[in-house]
């Protein structure tokens, strides 16, 4: 009888589910609008041409080893990345009570960051802090929280169907009601999957109450340049807390604004309260990664670090971003204007207000399996598209099946 | 329960911030009870021996290989490599969560050599982990969700230090079984036996495949084969950890043999590979995770839940590496090439072994140093104290461990007379 007899069969991970079937699907004319990854205008991946010189570079550098990196990665790493979400004149980087834990992409620095609140904060070991994520939000965070030990991870309105906007009052509301030192986690911008946003007025709403209930502020920003195309905007929400005075985590993910999925480059960026808390966090930080990976892994960290220290490379950088960001743009101002065109029934400005890589559609769980199964265009369930799927080349497509998923499909 | 209101940690506060004297929630911090967490025993050792101005300082702390002038060392077949595979121009996008598929298969077939029964029935599962680390972390987490039999894993003593923290982390027990003689500096086979026999049905038994980290000391064939029988009468899970296939005789196949044997035998086990020193793959983080199966319908369920745990980590592995690994693996002049350069890695250690136990002899040491010579691998359990390892750092900047581990790696022709003046200072 195997020890594993019980091991019972685990659900596939949708997002991924959904490019396998797109993978077998033969039809000429499929779209994956699924998984978040930047496409060009002919759908292919996009190697950003900053990337492929700094990589040469590399790949040419022979006093370059493959030694390990410290546990905490990549020192000029670390510091360049923590810079980038706070800014270049940020005076929590001037007191010196910031530092940055190089992680496994975004998902890693969430996992860390999440491991260490659940041993550190709120007193020792404490399983019943109540961790908020937003309704909806990227699918993995429940796990990443779950499986770093916390038991109660609820959700917070974020999401009005109605409207297809923010629900502010039920955020606010949550806000106001969630017990003391309840960890929330906040998206940076472009809200994935909604691309729905605070504006900074809200975002000031948001902060006064967190730090009138005492509440813990941590950021997933895993698309910075990518919502408006300009790095400083998209940190806007992190830079006033930081300037409010919170002591809080930016997990931050270089997998879209770099394109530099697989090779998994993100960074825990802490800001603490002054340097001596800030020396003993890490150094507890340490002791997480050591069984977790031990140290990082250090291709993508190098690229990313020779770039954003670097002034012509940085320049460079910024550009692709803006190509990348400038694209969605153009894409969501076709959808907008060509399913105005069709008359497709309902109001479509929210493909535009929303930022970002995605658009919530708003199509119910029928019309996109119809859209699935008929038109052969792979979205999520949640009526979630990756604006990035879209091209010139496919647009008329996507938007003639969206205009009959919505008058053929209820 | 608000972090102000344990007094455990006021005083903690008291502690650290002695001019905290009224405790006020907006100028608080959250970390105030945040202990310093100590160094690392292993990397910590590292950061000391860089501190150190000593010229003739020695870091014999990690275990990283170095070449005959004390230098990092990129193989020739991973230099060749990179070159083959930034010639192709390959994206970007994100791998499976598994890892990336010729990788695990190649992977695989390195530790279970290519005519396994176990791949050709397809009854392994082989996911791409974060190197060794990695791998074993899956492995405990993945143990401590799905295997009902037993909290407890049974450690040689002594093992590598991560091993106990990344057990516990995963939430599993910790119990240890005889395994190093210090009286002979060997294999304390009769205690193994003696101890294995005793351990409860179910457990979970850790072996290091070759190259034992930390002492060198590893059974001899014979020795395996009755470690099998006890720990298949007593239904132990055998979770093999080689970190070091190939480093230790310089032969691949031959430093999988007891994995090899175990499987035939049929203990289903776990492995953890990696590619760090028998590759210098160290900082691209290269591993692999296999779970043996009864069948493989088994291998899909079990390889779902892996999945599972993967995703909330780190959502699926790096490339660079894997890349790296494969490339090498699967163009059989580059593995040629690997081969030659394991089998010359693993020859400069023995031969540093060797040049290390004369150096003593002439230096006058009438010690018995012969387990210099007959431990494996890239360290040596010296058998030093920790007052002499102290003494050897302090007077000598001579970096290790505190439990007497030497890496051999660190030393060199250069510098192994000054080390055999060291101990024998220390130890006459």
């Amino acid at each position: 009888m195997s020890l594993f007899a019980d091991v019972p069969q685990a659900p596939p991970v949708a997002v991924f589910k959904l490019t396998a079937d797109f993978r077998e699907d033969s039809h000429p004319q499929k779209v994956n609008l699924g998984v978040g990854a930047y496409r060009t205008d002919d759908c292919l991946p996009w190697v950003l041409p900053v990337v492929k010189k700094v990589e040469r570079l590399i790949v040419e550098d022979n006093s370059l080893n493959h030694e390990y990196l410290p546990i905490l990665g990549l020192p000029e790493f670390r510091s360049a990345a923590s810079k980038v979400a706070l800014g270049d004149d940020s005076p929590a980087i001037k007191d010196n009570r910031v530092g940055g834990v190089q992680a496994l992409g975004g998902t890693g620095a969430l996992r860390i960051g999440a491991e260490f609140l659940r041993r550190w904060y709120n007193g020792v070991n404490n399983t019943s802090t109540p961790i908020y994520v937003s309704a909806p939000t990227w699918e993995n965070h429940n796990g990443v929280f779950a499986d770093a030990g916390f038991k109660d991870i609820r959700p917070y309105h974020y999401w009005d169907a109605a409207k297809r906007g923010l629900d502010l009052t039920g955020l606010l509301d949550d806000l106001e009601k969630a017990p003391e030192h309840s960890v929330f986690v906040l998206h940076a911008c472009a809200h994935n999957p909604t691309g729905t946003d605070p504006t900074q007025e809200e975002w000031k709403k948001i902060a006064e109450i967190m730090k009138r209930r005492k509440l813990f502020v941590f950021f997933d920003s895993a698309y910075q340049g990518f919502a408006s195309g300009n790095l400083d905007k998209d940190a806007w929400a992190i830079r006033y807390f930081v300037s409010e005075e919170f002591e809080l985590f930016v997990a931050q993910s270089f997998s879209k604004n770099f394109g530099l999925y697989n090779e998994r480059v993100g960074n825990l960026t802490v800001v603490a309260k002054d340097n001596e808390n800030l020396t003993r966090i890490l150094s507890q930080m340490e002791k997480i990664v050591r069984t977790t990976w031990s140290n990082p892994p250090s291709q993508g960290a190098r690229v990313v670090s020779k770039t954003l220290n670097c002034p012509e490379l940085f320049a460079e950088w910024k550009g692709n971003v803006k190509t990348m960001a400038d694209r969605v743009l153009f894409m969501r101002d076709e959808l907008k204007s060509k399913l105005q065109a069709l008359g497709t029934p309902g109001t479509w400005d929210h493909i535009t207000q929303q930022i970002g890589m995605f658009s919530f559609t708003g199509l119910n769980p029928k019309q996109v399996e119809f859209m699935i199964k008929e038109k052969h265009v792979y979205l999520m369930a949640s009526g979630r598209i990756n604006m990035c799927g879209l091209t010139t080349k496919n647009i008329d497509y996507i938007a003639q099946a969206i205009h009959e998923a919505v008058t053929k499909v209820q | 329960m608000a972090l102000l209101k344990s007094n455990k940690v006021i005083s903690c506060l008291g502690n650290i911030s002695p001019s905290l004297g009224v405790l006020s929630t907006r100028n608080s911090s959250w970390w105030g009870g945040v202990q310093m967490g100590p160094p690392d025993p292993i990397l910590g050792v590292t950061e000391a021996f860089k501190r150190d101005t000593n010229p003739k300082k020695m870091n014999l702390g990690v275990g990283a290989y170095r070449d005959d002038k004390g230098k990092p060392f990129v193989l020739s077949c991973v230099r060749k490599a990179e070159a083959l595979i930034a010639a192709k121009q390959l994206d970007k996008e994100y791998l499976p969560i598994g890892g990336l598929g010729d990788f695990t298969k190649a992977c695989a077939q390195l530790a279970l050599g290519a005519n396994n029964e176990v791949l050709s029935s397809g009854r392994n599962i082989t996911v791409q982990t974060i190197s060794g680390t990695g791998s074993l972390r899956i492995g405990a987490n993945f143990l401590s969700r799905f295997h009902g039999g037993s909290r407890d894993v049974y450690l040689p003593k002594p093992s590598w230090g991560n091993h106990t923290p990344i057990f516990r982390d995963a939430g599993m027990q910790l119990k240890a079984y005889r395994y190093y003689d210090p009286s002979t500096c060997g294999f304390d086979f009769r205690g193994a036996l003696e101890d294995i026999s005793k351990i409860p049905e179910q457990s979970v038994i850790l072996l290091h495949a070759c190259a034992h980290n930390p002492t060198g000391v590893d059974p001899k064939q014979e020795q395996w084969k009755e470690i099998s029988d006890i720990v298949k009468k007593r239904n132990l899970l055998v979770f093999f950890d080689m970190a070091y296939q190939g480093f230790a005789s310089g032969d691949i196949d031959r430093d999988a043999w007891a994995v090899r044997y175990f499987i035939e035998q049929g203990h289903n086990i776990l492995l953890s590979q990696s590619f760090a020193k028998n590759m210098g793959l160290y900082g691209e983080r290269v591993g692999g995770f296999t779970v043996v199966c009864k069948d493989i319908e088994e291998s899909k369920r079990v390889e779902s839940q892996l999945k599972i745990l993967i995703r909330p980590i780190y959502s699926n592995p790096p490339m660079n590496g894997a890349r790296i690994a494969t490339t090498i693996l699967n163009t059989p002049e580059l593995r040629l090439l690997w081969l030659e350069e394991v089998h010359g890695m693993a020859n400069r250690i023995i031969k540093m072994r060797e040049q290390l136990v004369a150096g003593l002899k002439k230096s006058g040491s009438s010690h018995n140093w012969q387990h210099v010579i007959d431990q494996i691998g890239m360290f040596c359990f010296t058998g030093l104290k920790p007052e002499q390892v102290e003494r050897l750092t302090k007077e000598f900047s001579v970096y290790m461990t505190k439990d007497g581990r030497i890496s051999m790696a660190g030393i060199s022709s250069g510098n192994v007379g000054y080390l055999a003046e060291g101990i024998h200072a220390v130890t006459k």
